[in-house]
């Protein structure tokens, strides 16, 4: 029993892990690239619940199967929010390159503010329930219920979402491009590559994959609100400082590190400070090992 | 006439791609208890004019950014021309203040309007300017870490917390009254600072922003789980208004009576940044600012310096909750949630980093406007967070940019031409 | 004999496998005006911010001794405690403060000399006001030497290139140096500004009894400035000795083949 228990916290960590690598990897990605903290990235995540919500509700007035409803949702909502990130950049942070490093932190928050109160204003300022659509699969309760149907959906679609993510960036043209950019800017645009839309793809793959993990996690949970956004992506954040920010591996092992961590505590100690540990942890991994679990230390040069 | 039209053709294309972008959040809404969404196409096409709009001048605006002042078009001169027409009228107000009696006139002016406000306008009034001033002081103490320093904090509204608890838990626990709590609360506020000062001043820019912003956090979740102390979610209640003396007021007096004590803060507030701003340590704020290696080259101590700034940062703060405490009479931890913190960041911004004027403009502004356009109050959060965008692009130096000083060296006469025998260029 | 302001002993710094500056010695006198030269890359800088404090020195010793006073060791110490000592640098690639004035740039440079605090500067008491006029006038009055005076109240980033290249002369001097740091000081000058260069560095070092130790690519300018010179590649010193030695010197001969016309 003991047992089993053990395996349930370990596969909700396990799930709640991978949605937050889902979204830190859009951190990752954005501040290997342009340096810059996007800060509105949760609310990305956030506008993909919604999107999700309402295309599930249109096609759900049509009477779709569910299974169909989830994954037609998923699509637009990582469609659209792929729309929103790459405008997000064009719109805040392109015409603010080459500026002090505050200039863009700032807007970033501004934006995060701006897109919070745009969904409250516009849909509501209450959770809406989001309408069951996960598929149940009867060979898991073979195990003994330790794993629930979402939980399974959600590890398996981000797994193969990351390898998917990992083979691109290694074998394609544009993943070299973008790790060449990642290393030095400036060496890529004089070999060819053109920095502009390396940028653009990054807050486009950073916002989809956001999108998905918010399509995910409201299916899983059953409701969405304006407000989801902050707590998620301060909590994607710190798995993507925990493994050491700009490295992508680094930002899926500290999702899961971090889910588990936080499963762990709420499972064997106590709920309340869930929340508290999560912080607890981004302030002292950036205070006492800045670089991460993978990251390297850089040096500044005088 | 071809490149107007490959224009407006833009401006249409980019009307049509914010159309179809907001279309699923904004023209879609969803009904939860129906399970149905409506569809709002006036929302989409309020959209698409309103962007056909912006995006024409957004464009102008960059073509005369990237060509630099020989500029054409007919908006792009307008822009030009009221930027001209603002920066003249700044130039005025700025020569006209510098002139001892005008400023001093102005200061009585309004001086005097603020002290027969209680007198002559209704509770409302009170209560909703005592409160602007309140967000003068604290937009002015974030003023000193991020506008003088340039340390980006986003965790303030955690200080704030510190100093309205210190006060309602004080009293609660221990009686204490509302003149022993505003010093123990600024100092409680001044050790939080130097505590969490002390491990991120190696940390730089946006890392000490994420830093400070889970403090913040932490702080609120603490204030909201610890139930057996704080009370938790339901905040602390009943926190007694200051004393006079001893005199028992009535309600309305002692509105009043708090109203004039967080005047009189604010004007202390402004004295103080004004003479640290402009003081030794206000200069090795600003050097750290510009160029953090080259200061500590210069033989400032970096630690003690940013420690400094901190300090007084987070003391104002903690004084600001403890004044708040005792206007409201009750605290709970929603008031001091990051969107706190933004706001206050949002006032330091629009009204000019390290400026004092713009931030307090920008305060007054930024709180008052709401309330008197009662219509726009539910938009403010999203006002604000547009303006931190389109400030950071159009106008990152502020509304009213940050006063020079004025300096007077021996040898210079004082229309600031050099009198000394060298002067002009080797 | 009186003690040399600055004593390098064996000094040396890694940057994980990289030696970057492999056991060097080095001595500035009193009064001295010594260059430090070698090809790019040969480890200069980072000789530089080993006795600035910049970067800790992986081995070695580095001392400095204001004249008439006690050698101090400077390994480990912190950059503004190093200036607090005595010896100011300048930088490579101009480090103004760009949005102060050229006054205040100078001012910046008497922090480490004046001491009002936070509660002084609340105040403006009597004993505050009088130690700020003190400032400003002698930033003045370094300006004047500099012969910046007259843009004293412009922002230093709308400065033409040569008068920063001065402003950052002028706002090491108000740390009251007795050794010099200038990092390429004539970098990105023409032979005009640099001539002017040289002879206002050989009046501050007479007017304010200083040391000098620079950096610089400028052979004219090395040769006939310096009273002795270093030469440094790949992190090691290949030789040192008067202009005339050193230009003579095979080794540096070698290094430096087709690479300059030796003055």
């Amino acid at each position: 029993m003991d047992f089993f228990y053990f395996l349930e916290i370990f596969f909700s960590g396990l799930t709640r892990g991978s949605i937050y690598a889902l979204i830190a990897l859009g951190y990752t990605m954005v501040y290997g690239i342009i340096g810059l903290i996007n800060f509105a990235h949760g609310e990305i995540y956030m506008l993909g619940a919604f999107t999700a919500l309402i295309v599930a509700t249109l096609l759900g007035m049509s009477g779709f199967p569910a299974g169909g409803i989830l994954i037609v949702a998923a699509l637009v909502a990582m469609l659209w929010c792929a729309a929103y990130g790459y405008t997000m950049e064009k719109v805040a942070y392109k015409p603010l390159r080459g500026e002090s490093r505050l200039a863009p932190l700032i807007s970033a928050i501004g934006m995060s503010t701006f897109l919070q109160n745009y969904v409250q204003l516009a849909q509501t300022s209450n959770y809406v329930p989001f309408p069951r659509l996960m598929p149940r699969f009867a060979f898991l309760s073979a195990f003994g219920g330790v794993m629930r149907s979402s939980d399974f959906v959600i590890l398996v679609v981000s797994a193969l979402v990351m390898i998917g993510l990992a083979l691109y960036i290694r074998h394609t043209r544009m993943g070299k491009a973008m790790r060449a950019t990642a290393q030095n800017r400036k060496m890529a645009m004089l070999v060819g590559i053109d920095a502009d839309k390396v940028i653009s793809l990054t807050f486009i793959i950073g916002s989809a994959l956001a999108a998905l993990g918010g399509t995910l996690i409201a299916s899983h949970t059953g409701q969405v609100g304006f407000g989801i956004g902050f707590l998620a992506g301060m909590k994607a954040f710190t798995a993507a400082v925990l493994g050491g920010i700009g490295s992508i591996p680094g930002a899926m092992l500290g999702g899961l590190v971090l889910g588990l961590a936080e499963s762990f505590t709420t499972g064997y100690l106590s709920g309340d400070y869930e929340d508290v540990l999560a912080f607890a942890l981004l302030v002292l991994i950036l205070i006492f090992r800045p670089a991460g679990l993978l990251g390297k230390a850089t040096v500044q040069k005088v | 006439m071809n490149a107007v039209m490959k224009t407006l053709l833009r401006a249409v294309m980019i009307s049509v791609w914010f159309m179809a972008l907001t279309f699923p959040v904004l023209s879609l809404k969803v009904n939860a208890t129906k399970r149905t969404v409506d569809v709002l196409w006036e929302r989409a096409a309020g959209m698409g004019l309103a962007m056909f709009a912006l995006s024409l001048l957004w464009m102008w605006y960059f073509r005369h950014k990237e060509r630099g002042r020989g500029d054409s078009g007919p908006l792009a001169s307008v822009r030009a021309g009221m930027g001209r027409g603002w920066h003249a009228l700044l130039r005025r107000l700025d020569s006209l203040g510098r002139r001892r009696g005008v400023t001093g006139l102005c200061a009585g002016v309004l001086l005097a309007a603020a002290v027969f406000l209680p007198v002559a306008g209704s509770m409302y009034q009170t209560t909703i300017f005592a409160n602007a001033f309140l967000y003068v002081m604290l937009a002015l103490g974030l003023n000193i870490a991020v506008g003088i320093a340039g340390q980006l904090v986003l965790g303030y509204a955690a200080f704030y917390a510190i100093g309205a608890y210190t006060y309602g838990l004080l009293n609660q626990y221990f009686g204490l009254g509302f003149w022993v709590c505003l010093p123990v609360g600024g100092c409680l506020a001044a050790v939080a600072g130097l505590l969490l000062g002390f491990p991120v001043l190696r940390l730089q820019g946006d890392y000490l922003a994420i830093v400070t912003l889970g403090f913040g956090e932490i702080v609120r979740l603490l204030l909201n789980n610890w139930m057996d102390i704080t009370g938790g979610s339901q905040g602390v209640a009943n926190i007694p208004r200051p004393s006079l003396f001893g005199i028992t007021l009535s309600s309305d007096q002692s509105m009043a009576y708090v109203y004039y004590l967080t005047l009189a803060a604010m004007i202390v507030t402004i004295v103080v940044v004004a003479r640290i701003k402009d003081s030794r340590v206000g200069l090795a704020l600003r050097a750290l600012r510009d160029d953090e290696i080259a200061s500590e080259a210069m033989g400032i101590d970096l630690r003690m310096v940013k420690l400094q700034a901190f300090a007084l940062g987070s003391c104002w703060a903690g004084f600001a909750g403890v004044l708040l405490a005792a206007r409201i009479n009750f605290i709970s931890p929603p008031s001091f949630t990051f969107m706190e913190s933004a706001m206050i960041l949002s006032m330091v911004v629009l009204g000019g980093m390290g400026s004092i004027s713009g931030v307090v403009v920008a305060a007054l502004v930024l709180t008052l406007a709401p309330e008197y356009l009662r219509a726009l109050s539910a938009y403010r959060m999203l006002v604000f967070g547009a303006l931190m965008v389109l400030m950071m692009i159009f106008r990152p130096q502020g509304l009213i940019p940050s006063r020079k000083r004025i300096y007077h060296p021996r040898g210079v006469s004082a229309d600031g031409a050099a009198t000394s025998a060298q002067g002009g260029r080797a | 004999m009186s003690e040399p302001v600055l004593k390098v002993r064996s000094l040396s710094r890694n940057f994980g496998g990289l030696r970057a500056l492999n056991d060097v010695d080095l001595d500035i006198m009193p009064g001295e005006i010594v260059a430090l030269i070698g090809p790019n890359g040969a480890g200069k800088t980072t000789f530089f911010n080993c006795v600035t404090g910049i970067y800790v020195p992986t081995e070695g010793e580095v001392t400095a001794c204001r004249p008439g006073g006690q050698p101090v060791r400077l390994n480990g110490m912190k950059p503004f405690r190093i200036t607090g000592l005595g010896l100011a640098r300048t930088f490579q690639n101009i480090r103004l403060f760009p949005s102060m004035t050229v006054l205040e740039n100078v001012m910046v440079g008497r922090h480490c000399r004046t001491h009002a605090g936070i509660l002084g500067a609340i105040a403006r008491d009597s004993s505050t006001r009088r130690e700020e006029q003190e400032s400003v006038d002698r930033a003045y009055a370094l300006l004047d030497d500099l012969h910046l005076a007259a843009y004293w109240n412009e922002e230093a980033s709308n400065l033409p290139y040569g008068a920063q290249r001065r402003l950052e002369i002028a706002r090491a001097l108000a740390t009251d140096p007795f050794l010099l740091l200038l990092d390429e000081p004539a970098a990105g000058m023409n032979p005009q500004e640099t001539l002017e260069l040289k002879d206002l560095v050989l009046d501050l070092r007479d007017r304010f009894h200083l040391a000098v130790l620079l950096i610089e690519h400028d052979m004219g300018m090395v040769m006939s400035l310096s009273d002795r010179v270093y030469v440094m590649e790949y992190g090691s010193r290949i030789a040192a000795g008067t202009p005339e030695q050193v230009s003579r010197n095979p080794e540096v001969i070698r290094a430096y083949l087709g690479e300059t016309d030796h003055a």
